[in-house]
This record gives C-alpha cells, structure tokens and sequence, in this order.
C-alpha cells in the first residue's frame, strides 16, 4: 500500500507543478475536469492484475517509475530528421509532436479548405473554445480507467481536427508524436480529439515513433466523434523504442449511418496496451476495426477493444492478428455488446496469431454480450504456428528456410494490410514490417 | 544422374519403402506405377527432403552427390523438381512474387544474375503458355481458390520456369479432365529433353499415352516389383496389378 502511495503522490507533485504552470493556465472549463481526473485516479491508482480487464497485463514497471512530465524542447531536431516518417504528397498537412508537444518547426501545414481544423489542441483551446469544449473529456471515461484519468488531469496538448458538415478532404491528416527517449525517464499525455460534421470525410494517421532506444512512458488518449453519415479512416502506427512504455485510448462515438475504419498496427515498445471503444450510437452506422501487433524478445502487447452495439440496424468487422516470436507475449481481448435495443446487428471479430517460437505466448479472449435476439454475431480466435506443408513447398522451389518463414509470416498479416486503403500508408508498414521479419 | 540404392523408409513407425532401387538417367523418362498405398508419394517425397521420412538403409546419389544431406532447397537449387500430388494453397503470397524468389534463389546457386520482376514477367508470361496458363492466375495468391486442374497445371508451369534437370511429377494426372491432361501433357512433352530426366508417378496407364515413358517401373508394397518398356505400361492396364503381387512374393530377392 505505501508503494501504491508513493507512485500516486509522484503524479500528484506533477500534477500541482503542472496545474500552475503556463500550460495549463487559462481555461477554466477545463481546470474543474483536470481536478476531477487527478481526483479519480488518486482514488483508483494504477490497476492491479486482480482486476478482470488487467487480468494479463502487469502494469507494475511503469507505476514503479516516477516519470517527469515531458517538456517539448525540440532538442535539435529538424524537418530532416522526421522526413523518414512521413508520407509525402497524400498528406494535406502534418503536425508533429515532441514529446507531447506540438513543435511547429518541425510541422508542414498545407492551406486547408475553409473551416476545417488541423492543429495543436493547445491552439484550439485558445482560439477553438466552442469547437472543443462539447467533446474534450466527454466521451473517454476516465472514471473506470487509471491511463485516461491521467491523461485527462494532464491535458495539455496533442491534437484537434474538426470537419465541418460536408467537407471532404481528400489529402490525409498526419499526426507524428516522436518521443526523443533522451537520459530522462520522461511520460507524455497526448490528447486528440477528431470531430467529423454529418457528412464529412476524413484520414487521419496517428504515428508514436521512438526515435532513441530510451526509456520513456507515452499515454496517450484519442478521442473520436463521428457525425451522422461521416467518413472516418483512422490509422494508428505504434512504433515506440524497445524500452518505452505505451498505453493508449482510442474513444469512438458513431452517429447515425457514420462509417469508422480503425487499424492500429503495434510494432514497439516494451510494454504496451491499447484500448479501442466504439459506441454504435446510432441506427446503420458501420465499424470495422483492422489490427495487427508484432512482437519480440521480451515485448508485451496487449490489445482490448470493445465494439458497443447500442442501436439497431449496426455492422461491425474486426480482424485482429498477432506475430509473437522470442519470448515475448501478447493479449486480445475483444467485447461485442449488443444491446437489448440493437435488433438486426451484424457483427463479425476474428482474432488470429501466429506463435514463431516456442516461449512466445498470447492470450485471446472474444467475448460476446448479447441482450437482443434478432442478431447476427460471429466470433473466433486460432493460435498456431508455421504450417510444415507450407514451408516445404516453398523450400522444395529454392527458397531457403529463413526466407520461407518469413514470406509465410509477412503472409500471415497481408490481409491486415490489404486493407489500408491509403497505398503510401500501407507501403510504410509493409517495408517497416519486412525490415521487422528478417531482422531476427 | 539419379541412383536409388536399397532405400528403406520409414514414415511415423510404419516402413513404407521396403529397399528401392532405380537408376535413372538423363535425357530419359521413367514411369513409377503402383496402386494406392504402394509407396508411391512416399518416394517422391524423399526423394524432395520432405520432413518426418525416416531413411532405414540405402543411399540415393544425385549426379554423384548425396542427395539425402541436401536440405530441401538446396535439392531443388541443384535441380530437382517435385510437383505436388497436392499442391498447396499459401494464401497471401502471390504466383508471381513466389515463383521470382524461386528463380532467383535457384540462379543464383548457379551463379546467374538474378532476374528483375520486369525480365521475369516477360519470361513468366512466356512460359505459361506452355500450359495455357490463364495470365490473371500469376497475381493471385499462390494456388489459393484454384481449381484441381488449375493446381495442376500451376505445378507443371512452375517445372518449366525453374527448368530443372530432374523432375519428380506425382500424381500430376489425378483430377484431371481429358482436356486439362492433355494440356497437362502437352507441357511436360516440352519439357522433355536430352539433359532433363523425368519421373512420372502414376496410378493409371491414361497419362502415359501422353506423354510416352522410356521406362515402366511397378512398385507394389514398398518395392519395385518389375521394371519394362513401355508396353509394361499398358500390360497393367489391362491385367491389373493383382498379377504382380503373387509373384512379388516369391521373387522378392530376384528383382532389382
């Protein structure tokens, strides 16, 4: 218990440093919810593997560590040094973030079409006050989860993109939080709030790069509000330094006939856990949800997602596969509550992994929650390994072992990335993944 | 070029093959025919380095080499050639991406430039004619939602992009209709060569009318119960195997 105080009280000296300091000043509105998270997760401290939802996840290494708030000194850094992130021409613009914090040096802003918003949220809390303050900290609940409880005390900065009614933007939003990973253990909370106007479309790209092997804590919450009949295609790039802790939410809520694609592909970090929420809030809205962890040594990745069927009528698919290999481990565990009003959902969730050694380990969990009775719902998890009959014939054309594993492992997650529609997106990956897989 | 001697093999403690010997030589066509049962893929598959084939006695040298110490691909970098009685399905991968790693992997064993996918697509495309191969078939994933016909004529257009020296084809006739076997055939036939040694595995004579064999081997419980021309061939057809197998009893020692 003295422990579980002491980690609190770290965050709390923070939290009294930062609540008097020039970031958080100035918003009175927001104070009163920044106490009410501090106040929450003093209450509840970071969770416990007793808790059903932490069940495989230890999140011990990083209460254990006082991390400092990050500041968001560019240390160096140029336009250069993040060109190998970026995605060129399809981006309408970029905002980078160092350690938290928008760094305008090193952001590319295009012109946008009037009234849509690219920009830091530390901007937009200034000038975008009304914009904002119907969202922020509305829809991720920071009363039951400890990382958005702190995220939400801390919020500072991060992003905010807002689409009015029936624009398109056709060029994607690229979101770079580079995590300079320098001597100091250091923890960022980013905060992104996406807003879609009925009938607008958007891409946005969400990428957590490690750019030194250091030790550092990213937690990060993102929050979506999708209009009614919104476009919404959201991608998040997860490759933190082999140390870095990653904790992150992704808060979805779906108006009327919106469609919300999510692929979330997990590369780094030492220990990372993702939670994905999609609120259904509306009659024939669409969510699909594409994801994709790979990990090694001993890395964990736990992904949670919990798609919320509330209103009749809703469509949801999700594909989740995992590439363990070493000693690393991994969770899934996906929730699909349809609720007694939801009549006529259609939901789909497949979770596959593929074990490439024999320490490497996951934990899949679907779980379904059905309290309508005319509905369709399918679920469906597979572990397994390299198949014999695969790997020889390739082998029996030439192709060496290695090479044959790892074109059957690249295989194994191509229907993941088959379904990026952005190609420079998709190409990104696929090298980063193949770099990946023969690596080892 | 290939010289089976007394191979025995066991496969999840049954022996399967009961001391094989064969010689083949290049330039030639040989005939494997046996019912089902005999020993027939289990051959093919050692022969290919397929796994969980446990070698009792014997040796196979190929061009003089040992061909038991060679991994899989280093077989088939030297040569060697098995078309799958059940090609499989890799779904994700694609013909062309496949058959590329396959050549490049293959050439440059044999110390050639590697070729780049434009020279590949031109030398591809070429040889699925052979076949008449439908050209969409390259992009898909490699035999993924295939027909049988079509899997087989995948195995016969990869035989003939890797141009190996000796070829293993089992069962390549199975499944097929009459207008697929012929197509089948027909690509085979034009594989044949003075350096190019063939071993066709079959359970029926019909190939064989295709593509005519200089060899006829029967192999009844895991021996080669009697070798022939190829009018052995269609002495099969018409007696059956029932005649050889009294006979494979009291001569066991004999033939060889």
């Amino acid at each position: 218990m003295i422990n579980a105080t002491e980690e609190k009280n770290s965050y709390l000296s923070s939290f009294n440093e930062f609540e008097s300091s020039a970031a958080a000043k100035g918003h009175s509105w927001l104070d009163s919810i920044r106490r009410a998270a501090m106040g929450r997760f003093t209450e509840i401290g970071f969770p416990t593997t007793r808790l059903e939802e932490w069940k495989h996840t230890s999140v011990s290494p990083i209460a254990g560590i006082p991390f400092k708030l990050a500041d968001g000194k560019p240390n160096g850094l140029t336009p250069a040094h993040v060109s190998e992130y970026t995605f060129g021409e399809v981006e309408c613009c970029q905002l980078v973030f160092l350690n938290g914090r928008y760094s305008p040096g090193l952001s590319s802003l295009k012109s946008l079409p009037r009234g849509i918003r690219a920009k830091s949220l530390a901007a937009a809390l200034a000038a975008d006050r009304d914009l904002v303050e119907p969202h922020l900290a509305r829809h991720a609940a920071y009363n039951r989860n400890a990382f958005t409880a702190l995220n939400t005390a801390f919020i500072a900065d991060g992003a905010f993109v807002f689409l009015p009614p029936g624009t398109i933007l056709k060029e994607m939003i690229h979101l770079l939080f580079l995590s300079a990973g320098d001597s100091e253990t250091v923890v960022s909370h980013p905060r992104n709030l996406i807003v879609l106007g009925a009938g607008s479309q958007a891409t946005v790209v969400e990428s957590y790069i490690g750019l030194k092997p250091g030790q550092y804590f990213t937690n990060a919450v993102t929050e979506i509000v999708a209009g009614s009949d919104s476009v919404l295609d959201h991608y998040k790039l997860q490759r933190e330094s082999g140390r870095a802790f990653h904790v992150a939410t992704l808060q979805a809520r779906q108006d009327r006939n919106s469609s919300v694609a999510s692929h979330s592909i997990s590369l780094g970090g030492a220990l990372v856990r993702n939670d994905i929420n999609m609120v259904l809030d509306a009659e024939g809205c669409q969510a699909s949800l594409n994801g994709l962890y790979v990990t090694d040594g001993k890395q964990h990745t736990d992904n949670h997602t919990v798609i919320d069927h509330a209103k009749p009528h809703c469509e949801s698919r999700e594909l989740y596969k995992g590439i363990l290999n070493g000693k690393s481990t991994g969770v899934f565990n996906g929730k699909i509550i349809v609720r007694q009003d939801a009549q006529k959902t259609n939901a789909k969730q497949t979770n596959k992994n593929l074990l490439l050694s024999e320490e490497a380990l996951v934990n899949t969990a679907p779980q379904l929650e059905i309290f309508a009775d005319d509905v369709k719902c399918t679920h469906g998890a597979t572990i397994g390994r390299l198949n014999d009959d695969e790997l020889f014939y390739l082998r029996s054309r030439g192709i060496g072992e290695e090479s044959a594993r790892t074109l059957l492992t690249y295989a194994f997650a191509s229907d993941i990335l088959g379904a990026m529609k952005v190609k420079p997106i998709q190409c990104q990956i696929d090298l980063v993944l193949l770099n990946r897989l023969t690596q080892r | 070029m290939l010289e089976i001697r007394n191979l025995r093999v066991r496969v999840e403690g049954n022996e399967i093959l009961h001391g094989i010997n064969l010689s083949v030589r290049q330039g030639e066509v040989h005939a494997i025919m046996g019912p089902n049962g005999s020993g027939k893929s289990t051959l093919a598959k050692v022969l290919a380095g397929r796994e969980g084939y446990e070698v009792l006695e014997g040796r196979v040298l190929y061009e003089g080499k040992d061909l038991l110490a060679m991994a899989p691909e280093i077989r088939a970098r030297e040569g060697l050639f098995l078309g799958f009685q059940y090609p499989v399905e890799i779904p994700g991968v694609s013909n062309m991406y496949f058959l590329k790693a396959a050549l490049n992997a293959i050439r440059k064993h044999r110390g050639l430039d590697e070729l780049d996918a434009m020279d590949f697509i031109v030398y591809a495309k070429q040889r699925m004619k052979l076949v008449e191969m439908e050209e969409s078939l390259i992009n898909r994933a490699v035999n993924e939602g295939f027909s049988g016909g079509e899997k087989k004529r995948n195995e016969v257009f990869q035989m003939a992009v890797l141009e190996p020296k000796l070829a293993i084809l089992d069962e390549t006739d199975s499944g097929l209709d009459i207008d697929a076997l012929k197509i089948v055939a027909q690509g085979v036939n034009a594989m044949r060569g003075a350096d190019r040694a063939i071993i066709l595995v079959t359970h029926y004579q019909r190939l064989l009318n295709h593509i005519v064999p200089d060899k006829v081997h029967v192999l009844l419980d895991g021996k080669i119960v009697k070798s022939g021309g190829k009018d052995l061939a269609l002495e099969l057809e018409d007696k059956g195997y029932g005649w050889l197998d009294e006979g494979a009893e009291k001569h066991q020692t004999v033939i060889s």
